[in-house]
């Protein structure tokens, strides 16, 4: 397999909030407006737009790109929707990559964005006692949050990980996104902030979980050619993506499973989807862990980003509070994780975080990120999952 | 007059309360085990459908993992007011390599537990309506009394 790169010539953002009176398509387009205009490549040029579906906001949300074409004015352009949880993103630029390798189109606009009610996140109504999605709630009111408390004590368990150490991800997450415009949270909290928030699923707080917020995020990406054509010089690339499913079995129980696979035909009980995300994303990229200058990874709780420090292959497992309590992983460190502020200093977006991590790698690499920025970047990974078994995570080189 | 005792979900989990057990899957062909029996991860090494036979998975486990819920999960969930928080354990059963999740029994303290715990499989009501109890699989101690302080 060989696999080439695409340039990315544009990123915009929403910022991320709480923002009732607009809609996931004012916020999408807000969005895209701003990624076109950092490009410099106008609406009506674009060739493909992919669009990455919203569940909660009805039909529109279904058919996104049609919904987002349309907002920015129908000029005929081929279109793509397609959801896969918080792995949408990921996959609207894989489609949108496979548009541009393969000839059909030089230019391409990547859109996604969300509004949803305040609260954890509850499946779509009806009764469907085939969906384990619905079931893990009915038989057991297994909300998000659990699993990430039940990850947590296993850490505490086997690695001895403390709540302080967990709490220590919260703080240095939010020093990392208070600088950052995007962001929904620009307060610095201490540990003792962290730990005099309410417990939410033991042994992990409040402020350790991440919230759910409204925010959008969008990409002009395009041919190596085109952008030489365009006159942008060096610009940055997307060096491999990575939109596996499982490799059977996924032996450490995820959502919304309410069992794990059996690890009886592998004989390791750590087997898990999340490594293999990964490394399929080094070997697109023809890179290894040590090549990473930081990475934005998948924090929906404080404890959860230490899994990822072991996921992406930064330590061993069991080594990750070592790495954190390091340095290595704060801006100014050897490899800093979450340099935007992570879903720590803004919430879950579905269809638009995997987008905005590439934002984020995007303006590190270009060296544009004021108040957070990670020196002498050049190779920066993103990763995150969406449930059921979508893999996500892209490798951008300048 | 007692209520009227029906499973919350069909075909999981045989209502016997003495002596409750999971209903699961288990492949002819690669001998792992699945639980719900249609509902989980597939190994492509198990062939078609029809290679996973109904089994009775072990009531007997350890506590692989656990934690609360601290606030009232969200609708398909069914609240009963006034809403108690309650634990929920991951439990490793040791022949069929699976952890299987499930509420802990009334009762049982987060501080009751900790990774390695032997627990068995109980069952409990989950809601009840006028007529009918639900009643569902939960975890609970084995071997040990509980004390109540």
């Amino acid at each position: 397999m060989t696999t080439s790169e695409i340039a990315v010539l544009g990123v915009g953002m929403h910022k991320w909030g709480k923002f009732p009176g607009k809609t996931f398509v004012d916020i999408g387009v807000e969005a895209a407006r701003n990624a076109l205009d950092d490009s410099g490549v106008e609406w009506d040029e674009i060739q493909f737009l992919s669009g990455a579906n919203t569940v909660r906001n009805g039909y529109p949300g279904w058919v996104s790109a049609s919904t987002f074409a349309n907002a920015l004015g129908f000029q005929g352009c081929q279109i793509a929707s397609s959801y896969a949880a918080c792995a949408s993103g990921a996959t609207a630029l894989s489609i949108a990559r496979s548009q541009i390798l393969s000839g059909i189109c030089d230019v391409a606009l990547v859109i996604g964005a969300d509004q949803v009610a305040k609260g954890m996140f509850a499946p779509v109504p009806g009764d469907r006692p085939n969906d384990v999605d619905w079931l893990r709630f009915r038989l057991m009111g297994l909300s998000n949050p659990a699993y990430f408390g039940m990850f947590a004590r296993r850490r505490m368990a086997l690695y001895g990980d403390t709540q302080d150490d967990f709490a220590a991800v919260k703080v240095k997450n939010s020093e990392h996104g208070s600088s950052n415009p995007n962001a929904r949270y620009a307060k610095v909290f201490s540990i003792d902030d962290v730990n005099a928030s309410p417990v939410v699923a033991d042994p992990l707080r409040l402020l350790e979980i991440c919230s759910t917020s409204d925010g959008g995020a969008a990409l002009v990406v395009s041919s190596l050619d085109y952008a030489k054509k365009r006159g942008i010089k060096d610009p940055v690339k997307i060096a491999g993506i990575s939109t596996v499913s499982p490799t059977y079995p996924n032996a450490i129980i995820d959502m919304p499973y309410f069992a794990s696979d059996s690890w009886h035909s592998v004989g390791d009980q750590h087997h898990t989807f999340k490594n293999q995300i990964a490394r399929h994303a080094y070997r697109e990229a023809g890179i290894t862990p040590s090549d990473l200058d930081f990475a934005e990874v998948y924090d929906l709780s404080s404890a959860y980003e230490l899994d990822w420090y072991e996921h992406i292959g930064l330590c061993e497992r069991g080594e990750a509070r070592n790495l954190l309590h390091s340095g290595d992983t704060r801006i100014g460190g050897k490899v800093p994780i979450n340099p935007s502020g992570g879903l720590g200093a803004f919430g879950e977006a579905i269809p638009a975080q995997a987008i905005a991590q590439v934002c984020e790698l995007t303006w590190q690499l270009r060296g544009q990120a004021a108040g957070r920025q990670v020196e002498n970047a050049q190779i920066g990974m993103s990763i995150n999952y969406g449930m059921f078994g979508h893999g996500s995570s892209v490798i951008a080189r300048i | 007059m007692s209520k009227n005792r029906i499973p919350a979900v069909d075909g999981m989990f045989t209502m016997d309360f003495e002596n409750p057990q999971l209903i699961g899957g288990r492949s002819k062909r690669t001998g792992s085990y699945y639980f719900p029996k249609d509902l989980s991860g597939s190994d492509p090494a198990g062939g078609e459908s029809g290679d996973r036979e109904e089994v009775f998975l072990s009531t007997v486990g350890t506590i692989w993992s656990y934690t609360t819920a601290s606030y009232p999960p969200a609708l398909p969930y069914q609240l009963v007011e006034p809403f108690e928080p309650f634990v929920i354990g991951a439990v490793e059963l040791e022949k069929e390599n699976i952890v299987v999740c499930g509420q802990m029994m009334p009762g049982i303290e987060i501080g009751d537990i900790n990774v390695g715990t032997k627990v068995k499989l109980a069952l409990d009501v989950l809601y009840e309506d006028e007529e009918t109890e639900h009643i569902v699989w939960k975890w609970d101690l084995l071997g040990e009394v509980r004390s109540d302080n």
